[in-house]
């Protein structure tokens, strides 16, 4: 089994998402956005940075590229798909998460370490977390989450938010001006799946927090997630997504 | 055909935070401007269309602005044609 990377003009956390994967113990493939040949991977990250320089809105651009031709069709087929931060934007951009990531409240460029906590830990990006807020950094200027309020009541009422900015206490940071919630997003969201559940965006960058080396690895319960994710898809003979399906994980329980 | 010459112009939609626009605002008192208020920031394109007829281009323009240039979810935008110069004109330009 191998897990694919897609490397755009501009994607700068690519490396680190391959680091990751590999201490993970999967194998790690770069996916060439000029392709829309996805390699026979098992999984798909859709990287941070700025892919195409982030000209006219961040992600646009990167959504009409030959390579996400490639993801958008895994992704209908029920194959898992993590956006990460210029990844989220992305995937927000092609319509594959719902809502849209605006210019952060503050106008500054957030690059810190933030506390998010897993909202469920029985979806397939989030069922090898601990439940715990997890440690890590956000690097961004778009990472304000936005949807209409119908839109904000679906996702709640569905299991859609997957992630919250929170306090180290794990009490979310529901105020746009809390210095906790590092870009102003609403109800505090971090993260977000779609409906099927096998598509999901987050801005933090749990890649860049999966080593005891960095100094922290909680980063990688939420890698080793998606590895186990796609493992068991793959073990399951690359189950289509159930149409208005709930977000739920093809593993049996969380740890 | 034809050379059509639009703009693109894309601004938030009302009710979306805009923070440029804010911050526009907040520095309208360091300028000793007080009679200014609800400023909005967005964006503009402009862009050249071979087509038939203005609606053929005005219909690709619009399908970009929907697509590329701006975003539905939070974003509205509107078109403006600038200039429309003829074939046989630009043609003959450039056989001098």
């Amino acid at each position: 089994m191998k897990i694919g990377v897609v490397t755009f003009p501009g994607s700068n956390s690519d490396i680190d998402s391959l680091n990751a994967l590999t201490v993970a113990g999967v194998e790690a493939v770069t996916l060439w956005h000029e392709s829309p040949d996805l390699a026979g991977v098992s999984a798909v990250i859709l990287p941070g940075g700025f892919a195409y320089g982030d000209y006219i809105r961040a992600g646009v651009i990167a959504r009409f590229s030959p390579v996400m031709r490639g993801v958008e069709a895994f992704a209908a087929a029920g194959g898992h798909v993590l956006g990460i931060c210029n990844g989220f934007q992305v995937l927000a951009e092609a319509g594959l998460v719902p809502g849209a990531l605006l210019r952060n409240r503050s106008l500054r460029f957030a690059g810190r370490l933030v506390y998010i906590k897993p909202e469920r830990l029985d979806s397939p990006f989030t069922h090898a977390a601990t439940g715990e807020p997890l440690r890590v950094p956000v690097a961004h200027g778009e990472g304000c989450y936005y949807a209409d309020g119908a839109t904000l009541d679906e996702l709640e009422r569905d299991g859609r938010i997957l992630f919250r900015y929170v306090h180290e206490d794990g009490t979310p940071a529901l105020d746009p001006d809390d210095p906790a919630n590092p870009n102003g997003s609403l109800r505090a969201i971090a993260g977000v799946c779609n409906a099927a559940g096998n598509v999901a965006g987050l801005m933090p960058h749990p890649e860049r927090m999966a080593e005891g080396v960095l100094g922290n690895a909680g980063g990688m319960q939420l890698i080793r997630s998606l590895v186990e994710s796609a493992a068991a898809w793959e073990e399951a003979g690359r189950p289509a997504p159930r149409a208005g399906a709930k977000a739920t994980a093809p593993v049996e329980s969380g740890r | 055909m034809s050379e059509f010459r639009y703009a693109v112009n894309v601004l938030p939609k009302p009710g979306i935070l805009d923070p440029q626009g804010r911050a526009v605002e907040l520095s309208l008192p360091h300028l000793e401007v007080t009679n200014v208020s609800k400023v909005r920031v967005g964006r503009r394109v402009e862009l050249t269309v071979t087509a038939g007829s203005e609606p053929d281009a005005r219909a690709v323009v619009d399908g970009l602005a929907r697509e590329l240039l701006s975003n539905p979810l939070i974003e509205v935008y509107a078109i403006e044609l600038l200039e429309a110069t003829s074939s046989v004109v630009s043609t003959g330009a450039a056989a001098q």
